[in-house]
């Protein structure tokens, strides 16, 4: 019998610290494997979140480099204009890029800056102990919206992705979801193709990933896949938002 | 039906359960032995379902919603 | 090279690109807003380099980090609220010990205040001003050519020592023309390579910048490294000018425009006869404290002017450690003192301390 499925050679061999059945795990690993398969290990840099995934140079072996919480697309942006040649991405989480972050990604976007954007939508501020998110839907309790997130005190959810796609400087915008294994390969093919827009020099592109936190919604990782694939799939809609990869030259 | 096999690497698993969750066909179970972080580690249960004819194909659901990437697939 | 006439925020930015800056990031805000426009243009015209107005001055310090990152002389310009908004990008710059120039033309504050020169930033400038044990090296240039030779000096500060430098100017110098004579340009191929910088693992293991040190023994050696870092600069780059120090019964300690000010009020005291003289601090960080406290020995009257509330006042005192008086006058808000003005306030300090 042949191996068909074993650890991707842009991770390193550490334990993730991440609690069991969160998305992050499953995330690197996809992105680490698309990394892999389009040979971009030694060409590429990365800029982790402030949250969860702060550690993420732990896990991937590439080149990163650490940004303020929220600011890694101006980062990205700064790493871009001197190195243009080179692919950079960048790992978010939802405050990160939808809160403290929306005005550095907006930005990025709008100047269709040629790098690509993971960004894990977890309903939540994980790392802080699971206070209220941009993306936190109505109904959904976090500790800063006890009872469940009112939209008459706490005010609406909010949709980067959507918005983000009204620019002419995104080339390719998708949701997807890590809750089942179908979702899984879909989120793998939508990462391969935000980084394939980029070596295409096509612009901004940016791949939002459904994922659980089991810790602070209270629920084991089984039930998180559910509440994904139930509840907040209507909220966040899967699928692809925009894809004007083909339309565009490469600038 | 393609036959195939995985190997758990216990000391990596957090006993999330994605993987029982997904085999289709059940052949992944808790087990009583807790591993050196303190969860209690999943099983490949093939041996013990052997009577039933319950066999691996190889399929890697179970692989790819692993969080810890703490499972092999064999196929072949 | 010939003289050229010269605006100081142009002064700046072209001083910068022939010190090897080809990457430039800003945000419109007066009294600075020529400097962005003339490195549009400027690094538009260069092979390798690139302009970008970001969207405030926190995406530009941002930005600033990501290009230092990756090797390159980079810098940022902005006034005093635009310094403020830059000031956790700019303690991460010292915390993962990368290069960067940020120059600051100070204007009247605090919160919007107005768009006249000041020199209120002192304290923002040289107490961290973002969080933590850090510190940036501070120049204090006060003409325009002093503006053009702190900014080649910068960036090699810059990359010597890994680490931020400012350039504390205000809105007096960024507008005054001048003549300004450019050093040679410098070739960026020969410049020493950084071993340190993300360019992609290409032959070589990965790489890690990163400033989040979880556990606390290391995070106390890191600050440890900062601090004997800061020691070595305290030590080999303090700078400062003398004038008419010789024979002086009061010292006056001035910084930047402040100081032009002061050297013209000098001029004028001397011219009746009393014996005043000039400090002048170039780097305000680190400060020349051993200067001042050498010429205790001999003078017992300091007099310190800046245009704010008393800021630098207080460096001069903690390096007097009581042994002399110092008097402090401080104009704030964009009020700026004609030399013969000061030199009155001077001379009557001179008289009642009865140094004549």
């Amino acid at each position: 019998m042949k191996k068909v499925f074993s650890r991707p050679k842009s991770l390193k061999n550490a334990a993730f610290h991440y609690c069991p059945g969160c998305g992050h795990s499953i995330i690197h690993r996809l992105v680490a494997e698309v990394i892999d398969e389009m040979g971009l290990q030694e060409n590429i840099i990365g800029v982790p979140p402030a949250g969860c995934a702060v550690l993420a140079y732990d896990y991937f072996d590439i080149d990163m480099g650490e940004a303020a919480h929220g600011r890694a697309a101006a980062v990205a942006t700064g790493l871009k204009r001197v190195l243009p040649d080179r692919v950079i991405f960048t790992y978010q989480g939802d405050g990160d890029i939808a809160a403290i972050g929306t005005a550095e990604t907006i930005h990025a976007a709008s100047r269709g800056e040629n790098v690509t954007t993971i960004f894990v939508n977890n309903g939540v501020y994980g790392m802080t102990g699971g206070q209220m998110a941009p993306t936190t839907i109505l109904g959904q309790s976090t500790t800063t919206s006890p009872g469940g997130r009112k939209e008459t005190r706490d005010g609406y959810p909010v949709k980067l992705s959507e918005m983000l796609a009204i620019s002419d400087g995104t080339v390719y915008i998708e949701r997807t979801a890590v809750s089942s294994p179908a979702h899984i390969l879909k989120t793998k093919k939508a990462i391969t193709k935000a980084f394939r827009y980029q070596v295409e020099n096509k612009g901004f592109s940016l791949v939002e990933i459904l994922s659980g936190c089991p810790t602070n919604w209270k629920m084991d990782p089984v039930e998180s896949c559910k509440w994904i694939n139930e509840v907040m799939t209507q909220h966040f809609p899967l699928g692809v938002i925009k894809d004007s990869g083909d339309k565009k030259d490469a600038r | 039906m393609a036959s195939g096999s995985i190997e758990i690497d216990g000391e990596s698993c957090k006993d999330c359960k994605l993987c029982i969750s997904v085999c289709p066909h059940r052949l992944i179970n808790s087990s009583d032995r807790m591993n050196q972080k303190g969860y209690y580690a999943v099983c490949f249960t093939e041996k013990e379902l052997k009577k039933e004819e319950r066999k691996c194909s190889g399929c890697g659901l179970c692989a790819i919603i692993c969080p810890e990437i703490a499972i092999e697939v064999y196929r072949g | 090279m010939a003289k050229v006439l010269m605006r100081g925020n142009h002064t700046v930015a072209e001083a910068a690109v022939r010190a090897g800056c080809r990457f430039y990031f800003g945000y419109p805000i007066t009294p600075q807003n020529e400097t962005p426009e003339y490195m549009a243009d400027r690094l538009s015209k260069l092979e390798g380099a690139s302009f970008t107005q970001a969207e405030s001055e926190i995406a530009a310090i941002n930005m600033v980090i990501g290009a230092s990152m990756a090797g390159g002389r980079v810098m940022t310009t902005s006034s005093s609220p635009g310094i403020s908004l830059k000031q956790e990008g700019i303690s991460f710059l010292a915390a993962l010990e990368l290069p960067a120039l940020i120059v600051n033309m100070s204007r009247g504050g605090p919160g919007l205040g107005n768009i006249a020169p000041a020199q209120s930033d002192y304290f923002q400038a040289t107490r961290g001003g973002g969080h933590g044990d850090y510190r940036t090296i501070v120049l204090a240039p006060s003409s325009g050519q002093e503006l053009a030779d702190l900014t080649f000096d910068a960036f090699d500060l810059a990359d010597k020592y890994r680490t931020p430098v400012l350039i504390l100017g205000d809105g007096m110098l960024g507008q005054m023309m001048e003549p300004v004579e450019f050093r040679p340009d410098v070739q960026l191929k020969k410049l020493p390579p950084k071993d340190w910088t993300l360019t992609g693992a290409k032959g070589r293991p990965s790489r890690i910048i990163k400033s989040l040190i979880l556990d606390p023994v290391q995070e106390e050696e890191h600050n440890w490294k900062l601090m004997r870092k800061y020691e070595k600069i305290t030590k080999e780059e303090t700078r400062w000018e003398t004038f008419e120090t010789d024979d002086a019964r009061m010292i006056v300690v001035a910084f930047g425009t402040g100081a032009r000010i002061a050297k013209g009020a000098i001029k004028r005291v001397r011219e009746q006869g009393l014996k005043v003289g000039l400090v002048r601090p170039i780097t305000l960080w680190p400060y020349p404290s051993r200067v001042i406290r050498d010429f205790s020995k001999k003078v017992k009257q300091f007099f310190v002017f800046e245009m704010n509330m008393g800021q630098m006042v207080e460096d001069v005192k903690l390096a007097l450690e009581g042994n002399a008086e110092v008097h402090f006058y401080g104009r704030p808000g964009g009020i700026i003192l004609t030399p013969l003005e000061l030199a009155r306030v001077i001379s009557s300090r001179y008289y009642q301390k009865k140094l004549g």
